[in-house]
């Protein structure tokens, strides 16, 4: 056995599992691809062996760079195993083994440290991308076919949405004064380059059911896009720059859009050591973070219109998985006025999306997707609902990979609720 | 060599050969312990397939270890001796139902879940249902000879299968048994080859009976202030007039940790609960559980508590089902076994097993199927503790002998695969030994068949958890 990689990777949770086998059916991958070494089981004993020095950590990568990170095997696992803290063990063990070429190293640094951590840019290319899409060049491009020989651009090109123009950080009124529910927003990055639409309905949504919204300058990107590429110190700065900037106000909840996201807030305590003062802070932050739809749920939101859709729900892996909240995105959805609710087979199966997976692996992905496309098009929805912009672009894309597009479509269910309610972009 | 038999494989599976060392790695396990490493896996899609592979690894001499979900407990599919992998759990394409014959005709890999759903889309039922039904394949419950909690009334997979199509060691088709309940034509090699757990054939479609699915079911809550009285209450009740479906046991310990776990308000001092569920027309069953009520006063058992709605129902069931999760606890293994008693002696191999956890200092849980005699001690291990797994060695091997002393069987339902083959000549006897192995000797006479399994090797005379 090798001392330090038994250190590095989390040996000590792989025996927590005992093989049963209960994860393959939730397992997106397993079933894709039909191989054990693509299971949950299958990677947890690959970190095992190569822990315990009986395989090499190279054999270790594909079936661990080939994991969504779903984490639906941990709902369904009966012994608890913590399989995502495993996973990214091995994912930064992975990362450190590997020899990087410079572009590679290029785009993580460019991404990773650059990009999505300053708003500057992430402005920029929410402009860029609003310019490329009301100036009809987008149009041409799908049009003319210009994408052809690259054909996952293709797809995801015609998948992108409508971006609308994000809006600047307001400076927050006197902080600690206190009224209504006080909500911190957290816009995310993506989400915000992509979806900022759906932030504002989101913000005017709790406005306007007794909440007082903030979206406080000083926030920044969560980190899970860095802690899935096994950059952990990046994930730590972030959190500690989240964690810091949220003190500074006396919100009740902590609130945001995307589930993918809130999902590592909620997991921000597990980047810090038990004991230390910044897992205490990180606790602190953590017992407020909330989904939109918990913050929906609970209010009494106010339905203006009918929406005569059949719809189906498609959940974000990690709001159910590790956020563990499965009832109130339905909750609401059922109560909104003429929606005909459909459940979707096998719905809490992962899309294939999982957070930048569709583009590192395009083919997989796309397996996954066409397992997910083959229950909507038995369902047949008119609106297929989302919580998370993964998702969204990856079930749009599904849609249009089916040649569906004039027959479905796909909403955030902050657009749902707010067409339900009358509520408008300010 | 290796390079030709690979291209031999090849040419049979194409792409489904897997020789990769990651792949190699995750068909080396199961739900037991240990782990092996073999040469080449196969996902066999048919009985051609799976017969030109068993006539190549008969003329090369390789091992095969036929294996389903790999759920299993025992060790069944392990690949002891390096060799082939044949996995079919990928092989499930074939399920067909014929309603008016009450049969269900199945390839391999068909999850029994899928068997369960499709009976009972016609009102029928397969009876047999290991709890791991919605993972584990029908090839790899007859291989085992699967139990599961409905045992009690319904018995096991044995009882459910009329007929195989099997592939023999030297790679030839035969047909066991057939479409009807009633055959006495010749040997009843079906009933031999399930739960011979790959050794002797390798079962590429099995013909399943049907029977009519129960209308409702009624469960009850027993309360017990001590073991003599619960594992008394066991055979009264089965001697009361009144077949339940389903009897499950829990000691204090397993009901403490389920109620530490999820807070169902279950009495914490009760020395164990008694889970009764009775099944058929809905009118007759409050009447049987008040049967049951009746026998039981008599041996002075009073807290008889019967769920009054199916969501109480549901509720009672919900305890069993979390008793796994509830007694795991992170950083240690559980290790589940199921050594089977008569009815009679269930009082003496709680009070056993109790003794072992004083005596061991270890930290078991009872729970099981009561009605049949088969618990589920389990235990958690820190199986990176060489001093404590040596310990759970011990206390296995004792609840082993003791339960042949009572007249009991190593296994109930798991099998004996790796894990119990150094105890089975201890079960069956010399001249046992010799007869079992005559047969092993004349319909797989290379041994190539799942070597390593049920007879013990030279040298294997203790119970061990961990190969390195």
């Amino acid at each position: 056995m090798t001392e330090q990689l038994i250190e590095k990777l989390d040996y000590q949770a792989t025996f927590d599992c005992v093989q049963c086998g209960y994860c393959l059916p939730a397992c997106p991958t397993y079933l894709a691809f039909k191989k054990e070494k693509h299971s949950p089981r299958g990677r947890i004993n690959l970190v095992q062996m190569a822990a315990e020095g009986k395989i090499d950590i190279e054999d270790m990568r594909e079936g661990i760079d080939l994991c969504l990170g779903c984490r639906a095997c941990e709902t369904v696992c009966p012994t608890n195993v913590r399989y995502g803290d495993i996973l990214m063990s091995a994912v930064e063990v992975l990362k450190d083994n590997k020899k990087m070429g410079l572009f590679e190293k290029g785009v993580r640094t460019a991404a990773f440290k650059v990009v999505l951590k300053n708003k500057q840019i992430l402005r920029l290319v929410n402009r860029s991308l609003y310019a490329y899409q009301v100036t009809g060049v987008k149009r041409v491009v799908n049009r003319r076919n210009l994408l052809k020989p690259m054909e996952k651009y293709r797809d995801l090109n015609k998948a992108m949405p409508e971006v609308q123009l994000s809006k600047r950080l307001k400076n927050p009124p006197n902080p600690f004064r206190k009224s209504a529910i006080q909500v911190g927003f957290f816009q995310g990055c993506i989400m915000d380059v992509f979806f900022s639409r759906i932030n504002d309905l989101a913000v005017n949504i709790l406005n306007g059911h007794g909440m007082e919204v903030t979206n406080i300058p000083s926030q920044t990107c969560c980190g899970a896009l860095q802690h899935h590429a096994g950059e952990h110190n990046q994930t730590v700065e972030l959190a500690k720059k989240n964690i810091a900037a949220y003190e500074g106000y006396d919100f009740d909840y902590i609130v945001n859009t995307i589930g993918g996201c809130g999902a590592t807030l909620k997991e921000y305590p597990k980047l810090f050591q038990e004991g230390t003062e910044w897992h205490e802070r990180a606790l602190k932050f953590t017992a407020k973070v909330r989904d939109i739809s918990e913050l929906m749920a609970m209010a009494d939101l106010d339905f203006q219109y009918e929406i005569p859709k059949n719809a189906v729900f498609q959940p974000s892996c990690h709001l159910e998985n590790v956020q563990q909240v499965f009832e109130d995105p339905l909750k609401i959805i059922k109560r909104i006025p003429g929606l005909n609710y459909m459940e979707l087979k096998d719905k809490a199966l992962c899309c294939g999306s999982a957070g930048i997976y569709n583009i590192l692996h395009f083919e997989e992905s796309m397996q996954i997707l066409d397992m997910k496309m083959k229950n909507v098009k038995t369902a047949r929805p008119e609106l297929i609902i989302t919580s998370n912009p993964g998702c969204h672009i990856q079930m749009q894309l599904g849609v249009e990979r089916e040649g569906l597009s004039n027959v479905i479509s796909v909403k955030h269910i902050v657009e749902v609720v707010a067409e339900a309610c009358g509520i408008q972009t300010t | 060599m290796k390079e030709k038999i690979i291209e031999k494989l090849t040419e049979i599976v194409g792409e489904r050969l897997l020789i990769d060392v990651d792949d190699r790695v995750s068909y080396g396990y199961d739900a037991s312990f240990g782990q092996y490493m073999p040469d080449y896996v196969v996902q066999v899609m048919s009985t051609e397939e799976v017969q030109k592979i068993v006539q190549l690894a008969n003329a090369y001499e390789i091992p095969i270890y036929p294996r389903g979900a790999s759920t299993s407990l025992s060790g069944g599919p392990l690949p002891v001796h390096a060799g082939i992998v044949m996995d079919f759990s990928q092989w499930n394409q074939y399920l067909e139902i014929f309603p008016d014959d009450l049969l269900i005709k199945a390839s391999p890999g068909v999850k029994t879940g899928d068997i369960h759903q499709l009976a009972e889309k016609y009102n029928l039922m397969y009876a047999p249902d290991p709890s791991s039904s919605s993972i584990c394949t029908i090839g790899g419950n007859l291989a085992e000879n699967a139990g599961g909690p409905r045992g009690v009334k319904y018995g096991v997979t044995k009882d459910y299968v009329l007929g195989l199509e099997v592939v023999t060691a030297e790679g030839e088709v035969i047909r066991t048994g057939g479409n009807t309940v009633k055959n006495v034509t010749g040997y009843d090699l079906t009933k031999l080859l399930i739960g011979s757990e790959g050794t002797l054939g390798i079962i590429t479609e099995a013909t399943l009976r049907l029977i009519p699915k129960p209308m409702d079911t009624k469960t009850a809550m027993i309360i017990f202030e001590d073991l003599y009285t619960a594992g008394k209450s066991i055979s009264k009740i089965l001697t009361s007039g009144v077949r339940p479906s389903k009897m499950e046991i829990l000691d204090q310990n397993a009901i403490n940790k389920v109620e530490d776990y999820a807070g169902l308000d279950l009495p914490r001092t009760a020395a164990a609960i008694l889970l009764v569920e009775v099944d058929g027309d809905t009118d007759v069953l409050m009447k049987e559980l008040h049967v049951i009520q009746q026998a039981l006063l008599e041996i002075g058992v009073e807290n008889v508590q019967i769920a009054k709605t199916k969501e109480e129902e549901a509720r009672l069931w919900q305890v069993r089902k979390l008793v796994s999760p509830a007694i795991v606890q992170s950083g240690y293994t559980k290790i589940s076994e199921d050594a089977t008693v008569p009815l009679s002696k269930i009082p003496d191999m709680f009070r056993k097993i109790d003794e072992m956890k004083k005596k061991y200092n270890l930290n078991i849980v009872v729970f099981g199927h009561a009605g049949d005699g088969n618990l589920h001690p389990t235990i958690n291990t820190n199986m990176r503790d060489a001093d404590e797994v040596t310990r759970v060695e011990d206390a296995v091997e004792e609840i082993f002998h003791y339960a042949i002393e009572l007249g009991g069987t190593l296994s109930g339902e798991h099998g004996i695969g790796t894990m119990k083959k150094p105890f089975f000549p201890k079960e069956v006897g010399e001249a046992g030994m010799v007869f079992q192995k005559a047969i092993k000797q004349a319909l797989d006479p290379k041994n190539i068949l799942n070597p390593g399994k049920i007879f013990p090797e030279a040298g294997e005379k203790r119970l061990v958890l961990k190969n390195d």
